[in-house]
C-alpha cells in the first residue's frame, strides 16, 4: 500500500512537471498577464481608486468578489469547529466548582448550591489548573497592546504599504491568543465572550457583504464602491479608497474573531474550561 | 538577489517540507511546519510579493503553527503509522 501511495505520488509530480514547462517564464513579457492585465492595473489603479499600493486595490476593489468569498471561507470554517468540536457540561459535571483566593493561593470546592460571596478575590478554576509564570505572564501582558496597535496599524494603513484586512486581523487575533495562553481561557473569555466571538465573526462578513448589497442599492454594480460617494461626500475615485478601507475593517474583524473562535475550540476541546 | 541564498532557502523549503511529513514526533511536525511557512515567506519576499510574504509569515508560521500545537496537545502526539 505504502509503495502504491509512492508511485501515484510519483506519477502526480512528473505529470505537474510536464505541466508547468507550459508556463511562462518568471517575469515573461509576452505572457498573457503581462501583455494586458497587469498594465492595466498598473497605470490606472491610481487614477481610478487612489490607492497606491496595487495588491490592495486588486484584492479589495478589482477582484473583490475573491475576497468577499475568502472571507466567508474562513467564516464557515471559524463555524465548522465550533460545531464540530463543542460540547456543553452535563448537569452532574457541573456540581462542584473550585474557587482559588487570588491573595493567598487557597483553593476552596463549592459543592452543589453553594456560592461564595460576590468579589474580585475569588477566582474561578478547573482541577487541571497550574500556577500561570509570572515572567510569561507579565512580558505577554506587556506586548498585547504593542501587538494590537500594529494590527491596528496594519489595517488601516492596507492602502500605502503591504498589509491590509487579513493581515491585520490575524495579528489581532494573535494578540488575543497570546494572553490565552500565557494565562488561561478563562481569563480571556471574561475579556471576550463566546456570544461576543461568534457574533463579531458574522458581523465581519456582513459589513463586507452589506457595503456590497448598498451599492447595489444605490444604482451601481455588486461591490462598486463609487456609488457610496453621494453618502461619504466624496467624489467616484476617493470612494473607492474608502470602500476598501470599509471592507477591510470588515475582513479584519471576521478574521481576528475567526482565529479566537478557533483557538478557544480548539485548545479547550469545546469546553471551555482552562485551554492550553 | 544572490542566487546562492536563494539556493539555500530552497533547500531549507524542501528539507522543512519532507521533514515534517516524515518525524514520528507531531509536535515537532508541526514545528517544522512553522519552519516551512517560514522559509516560504522568505522566498515570496525574495520574489517581490511582500504582501503574501506577509500573509505568510502571519497566517501560515504564526497562527497555524498555534492551531497545530493546540491540536497535539488535545489529541496525541505520536502518531500511529
Amino acid at each position: 500500500m505504502k509503495f502504491l501511495g509512492l508511485v501515484i505520488a510519483f506519477i502526480t509530480g512528473v505529470f505537474l512537471v510536464y505541466a508547468a514547462v507550459d508556463f511562462p517564464d518568471w517575469a515573461d513579457p509576452e505572457s498573457p498577464a503581462s501583455t494586458h492585465v497587469s498594465p492595466h492595473f498598473i497605470e490606472k489603479t491610481m487614477e481610478e481608486t487612489s490607492v497606491p499600493n496595487i495588491v490592495t486595490a486588486v484584492l479589495a476593489d478589482y477582484r473583490t468578489f475573491d475576497t468577499m468569498f475568502e472571507a466567508t471561507v474562513i467564516f464557515s470554517a471559524a463555524v465548522v469547529c465550533f460545531f464540530v468540536l463543542r460540547t456543553f457540561l452535563k448537569k452532574e459535571e457541573r456540581e462542584e466548582r473550585l474557587y482559588r483566593h487570588v491573595l493567598t493561593g487557597v483553593t476552596i470546592r463549592v459543592k452543589e448550591g453553594g456560592r461564595i460571596p460576590p468579589s474580585d478575590d475569588f477566582e474561578r478554576i478547573d482541577d487541571s489548573w497550574i500556577p500561570h509564570d509570572l515572567i510569561i505572564k507579565t512580558i505577554c501582558r506587556l506586548m498585547v497592546p504593542f501587538i494590537q496597535i500594529f494590527a491596528l496599524y496594519v489595517v488601516a494603513h492596507g492602502h500605502h504599504s503591504p498589509g491590509g484586512g487579513f493581515q491585520g486581523g490575524v495579528i489581532l487575533g494573535a494578540s488575543v491568543i497570546v494572553l490565552a495562553m500565557s494565562h488561561d481561557l478563562r481569563t480571556t473569555l471574561q475579556r471576550m465572550r463566546e456570544k461576543v466571538v461568534g457574533i463579531l465573526c458574522a458581523v465581519g462578513v456582513l459589513l463586507y457583504a452589506g457595503t456590497g448589497a448598498l451599492c447595489l442599492l444605490l444604482g451601481m454594480n455588486f461591490l462598486d464602491y463609487s456609488a457610496l460617494a453621494p453618502i461619504l461626500g466624496v467624489g467616484p475615485v476617493t470612494a473607492r479608497s474608502h470602500g476598501i478601507l470599509i471592507v477591510e475593517i470588515g475582513v479584519a474583524i471576521a478574521v481576528m474573531t475567526a482565529m479566537v473562535w478557533i483557538y478557544n475550540n480548539v485548545s479547550s476541546r469545546g469546553n471551555y474550561n482552562e485551554g492550553l | 538577489m544572490l542566487w546562492q541564498l536563494d539556493l539555500a532557502i530552497l533547500t531549507l523549503v524542501v528539507i522543512a517540507a519532507v521533514g515534517s511529513l516524515m518525524v514520528k514526533d507531531l509536535l515537532g511536525a508541526a514545528i517544522l511546519f512553522g519552519a516551512y511557512s517560514f522559509m516560504m515567506c522568505l522566498l515570496w519576499t525574495i520574489m517581490g510579493a511582500v504582501d503574501v510574504a506577509f500573509t505568510e509569515a502571519s497566517v501560515g508560521a504564526g497562527v497555524s503553527t498555534v492551531f497545530f500545537v493546540a491540536a497535539v496537545f488535545r489529541t496525541t502526539r505520536r502518531t500511529k503509522d
